[in-house]
This record gives C-alpha cells, structure tokens and sequence, in this order.
C-alpha cells in the first residue's frame, strides 16, 4: 500500500526518488513548451494556452488517479502530504505570486527549466527568486502574523465546499473540458484564426475514454470503506458470517507459552488499552483496520491474529472487515474480552463440584490467573518505555 | 537545424500527471520547486552570516522542521532532477542555446530587470502561499488541498489582474 516512503523505499533511496521524479518533471516542461517565457504569459494575453492546457490536464490526471489509487486501497491518503491551509497567506501569497509571473514571465519550476537549456532570462529570474525568499526569510518578524492566521489545517476543498469527493472531482473536470474549449475559442479569436476544425485524434479519444472508464470505476461504485462499514450494520449479515472463533482458554495458553505466531488485534478503547493490555497485542480501530499501520501488521506472514474487544461482536466486525480486505489467518476471541477476563485473569473456582473435564480446565485457569496478570504487568512496563510506532503523514511542501 | 515542435499540450499534461501521481503513490509528497530555492537561501546565509542563523526566527523554525544540512532536502534532489530532465529534452530537441528571450520592443535590460523582479515577487509570493505553481498549486490540485487550490487561483486571478498594466513588457 502506498506511499512506499518509508517502509520500501528508505529515507536515502528517496533522495533518489527525488531525482528520477525531478527529471521527468522537467523534462515533460521542457517538452511542453514551459521553458519559453512568450509561450507562459501568452496565457495572460489570450494568444497562447498551453499553459493552462497543459496544467488542468495534468492536475486532473494526477486527481483522478490519486482518488482511484486510494478508492482501491493502494495509496493511503491519511499518510499522503495535504498541503496545509492557511487562508489569508495563500491569498496574498497568489496575488504577489501572479504579480511575478505577468513580470518575470516565468515561475520557480519553469524558470528552472528555463535556465537548464540555456535561457540567460531564467536565470535571471531565479536569481530574483532566490532574493524573493531572501526578502521573506530577512522580515519574516514583519509577515509571519499574515503567514500564520487563518490555519484551517490539511482540509481539503470538498470539506470546505461540503460536497462529496466524487462530485467535487466532477465538477473539476468539468470546469478543465470548459476551459480547454473556451480557451481554444479565444485563442483561435486573438490569433485571427477562422473556422479551425478542431481535430480529434483517435488516440486522445482513446485515452480519454481510457480514463473516463477508469475514473467513472471508482466514482459510481460507492467507496469501498463506506460500503463494508455499512454492512457491519446489517445484523444478519454478521451473525451469518463464517468465522473462526479461539477460546479464552486457548488464548491463556499461547500467550503463556510465549507463542511468537500470535498478534492480538485489539479493538477496545484507547483508555481501555492503557490500562490493561495483553502481550503481543497492537491496538487499532475499526476504521483504522483500512490504513497502512493495519496492512503492515495483517500482512506478515505466518502469524494469527485474534482480534479481541469488550464484546464478541465487535471483535467479528473487526475479523470481518479483515477477511473482506484479504487477510487471512484470522480468529475472534470467543466471548470477547469481558469472557478472557472472567475466564481467566479474574478466574474464580465455582462452588459446585466441578466434572472431570472440568477440573483441568480449572487447574489450567488457576495457574493462568496468577501468570497472565503478572505477564501483563511486564509487558506494560516493556512498553513504557518505548515510543508508540504509528505511520505519520509526510511531510512534504516547497 | 531547427528545433523539434513542442508536445502536444493535453499529451504533456497527461504525462506531467503521471509523474505528479507516481510521486506522490512512491513518496507521499507531490513535486515542488520554490522549496529548494528556499533551501538554497538558508544554505547561503548559513555560510555567509552563522551567527545571524542562529537568532533570526525564520531560519529557527526553518532548522527546527528540517534538522540537519538545508541542502540535504528532497526538493533540493528533485530540482537537481529536473535541471537535468529540461536539459535532456533541451538536448534532444535541439534547444539547447544561451539566449535572452524577449519582446523586440524591449531593451535586453529591460528583460533582464523584469525577470529578476519578477522572479523575487515569485519567491517571496511562494513562501506566503506556502509553493509555487508547482508545490502549492499542482500538488496540491492532485489531493484536493483546499489552500492549494485557493493560492492557485490566486496566481492567475492576479496574473490576469495585472496582466495589462505589464503589456509593453510582453506584446
């Protein structure tokens, strides 16, 4: 599940990632014509919108893809770098930004590319870039409250705009198609071109088709997270659900036998967890069972992982969701927690006497009572110490 | 020899957003460029003034996000990428040439004056929007960020805005 940085890719082999990413960044600008400042402000003054052709069509891409990679649970967006909103800062920030580009002709990208093929104009430019950034570092005391008002945090615009993703993404796309057409118009108007016939390649229609496909996959299908999380609602559906259940019993005895196959999947409360935690066991939520500390953990292979929470149920939904997400080795303890704990870690003789089956099982709880806890206590003393490993959001940004 | 015709615009934009999206799947983070001017900046003073490094807030709070050299960045690696990308394409479309683009009807000094002052109202306008076209407008278009989006629309708004009372520089 991506991103692949940190886990597959190291923090040293990303620099290197960095440098492959950068050079087809720069060479499709320069391909596109991004390294000439009459092509970029011929935007501003209607003669020439490649610019604008060329970003809509990659930021829609890009979106497109980004939206299906995570519909599909192959990106992790809780993990992807959202760039923060600070509303007033980016205003003026875009105003003086724009301000540059009708000026200078170029932006810090392409005046970079600019610059690599020879043009003597970008490198002028990024030297005044470099004094821009020098500017803002050197009176940062005078713009850092405008800078830092206004934090709305890693929202993104269909949470502004209360609307869906799908339909924001939509509309994106529609409002890209009506650009590129209506630039074109005026375009062709500024130019003195009449009556162009605007010629349909196959392969564009082809490509074009190839995304909407794809795009539309992952727009109509209701999101999978929602839709699985909806089924859990559905009580017949769970209590149907094939399951494989461990008993407390069994459980006392892997944990007690050190067994380094299980990981204990538990599903209580973050408070609850403090408090009481069995060895092996990592906490996570049922929403959480979707992110890539879950796939981390779910995925190694040859372990069994008993999912446990205060009641049974929940402990199955958890076991459900895992199932339909494609892990396998799974089991939920029987009873849930509440039953481990009066089975085993607050183990009571009953007064009755007891059959013969029964008196090992007892004998085994009577042990269990005084092992488990004494287990758990170290274990809570093992993990204080340590730091909680959870993935964190990268950080990202100019 | 002539130089080779430029790509088709929506074609390069198709391929500029699989870059961006394989970017961000490999390393959770889109692509930037103002960032690494950034930290060429605070390698610079660091260099030139350590003492001043040390007191001034922004190069505090700049060292306190990123421990360790400036340089040592990931957009510093990326946008040694792309100067050798644009120089690749350059090279086998033939237009690599030292020249000073500009308008007939303006001097080379003129063009010259323009680009810096252009290029210092863009990099002080990027640390303000937090990216540039690149790190704030692009990347952040591709994840939907709401500020990516409205710094964005900023920049042409503005660039339209302002666009008439530059003209002489350009038409």
């Amino acid at each position: 599940m991506g991103p692949l940085v940190p886990d597959i890719i190291g923090n040293e082999l990303n620099f290197i990632v960095a440098l492959f990413c950068g050079v087809g960044f720069g060479f499709v600008l320069e391909q596109a014509g991004f390294s000439t400042s009459k092509k970029l402000v011929g935007l501003f003054y209607g003669y020439d919108f490649t610019v604008l052709r060329v970003f809509f069509t990659a930021g829609v891409t890009a979106m497109i893809g980004v939206v299906v990679l995570a519909h599909f649970g192959l990106l992790d967006m809780n993990l992807v770098f959202v760039n923060p909103t600070f509303l007033w800062s980016a205003i003026v920030g875009g105003i003086i930004m724009g301000i540059g580009f009708v000026i200078g002709g170029f932006c810090p990208g392409t005046g970079i590319c600019a610059a690599a093929i020879g043009k003597i104009d970008g490198m002028f430019f990024m030297f005044g870039t470099f004094i821009g950034v020098l500017i803002f570092a050197e009176g940062y005391p005078l713009f850092e409250g405008v800078y830092k008002t206004a934090n709305l945090g890693n929202i993104r615009l269909y949470e502004t705009l209360g609307i869906s993703q799908s339909l924001f993404a939509f509309l994106l796309i529609l409002m890209a198609v009506g650009a590129f057409w209506f630039t074109s118009l005026i375009e062709n108007k500024v130019n003195g071109v009449k009556n162009s016939d605007l010629k349909l390649k196959r392969i564009y229609v082809l490509l074009t088709g190839v995304a909407i496909i794809v795009g539309l996959s992952a727009f109509i299908m209701p999101d999978r997270k929602e839709a699985m999380l909806k089924e859990l609602n559905n009580n017949n559906f769970v209590a149907s659900y094939n399951t494989e259940y461990m008993t407390s019993d069994e459980l006392a005895f892997r944990i007690m036998d050190n067994d380094a196959n299980i990981q204990i999947i538990d599903l209580r409360s973050q408070k609850e967890f403090d408090s009481l935690s069995l060895p092996k066991s990592s906490r996570l939520t049922l929403t959480s069972l979707f992110e890539k500390d879950a796939n981390k953990l779910l995925s190694v292979k040859n372990k069994i992982n008993i999912f446990i929470a205060n009641d049974e149920l929940t402990a199955k939904k958890g076991y459900i969701l895992s199932k339909e997400l494609g892990y396998g080795n799974l089991f939920v303890l029987q009873g849930g927690f509440n039953q481990f704990k009066k089975d085993i870690i607050e183990f009571a003789k009953p007064d009755k006497a007891p059959t013969r089956d029964e008196i090992d099982t007892y004998r085994f709880r009577a042990k269990a009572a005084t092992v488990i806890p004494q287990l758990i206590q170290e274990n809570k003393l093992k993990n204080a110490g340590g730091e909680k490993k959870q993935a964190k959001r990268v950080i990202g940004g100019c | 020899m002539n130089s080779t015709k430029y790509m088709n615009p929506y074609l390069a934009g198709f391929f500029l957003g699989l870059v961006l999206l394989a970017t961000i799947y490999f390393t959770g983070r889109g692509l930037g460029a103002s960032g690494a001017v950034k930290s060429a900046v605070v390698a610079s003073v660091q260099t030139v003034a350590p003492s001043h490094t040390n007191n001034a807030k922004f190069y505090k709070e700049y060292s306190e996000e990123h421990p360790g050299n400036p340089l040592n960045n990931w957009l510093v690696f990326e946008v040694v990428g792309v100067i050798i990308g644009a120089f690749l394409s350059g090279l086998i479309s033939n237009r690599l040439n030292f020249t000073l683009e500009h308008s007939p009807k303006i001097s080379s000094k003129t063009r010259i004056a323009g680009a810096i002052f252009g290029g210092l109202f863009f990099g002080l306008g990027a640390q303000f929007g937090r990216g540039c076209t690149s790190g704030a407008a692009l990347s952040g278009m591709a994840v939907m960020s709401t500020g990516g989006i409205v710094t964005m629309f900023a920049i042409f708004g503005s660039a339209y805005g302002f666009a008439y009372f530059f003209r002489k520089l350009w038409l």
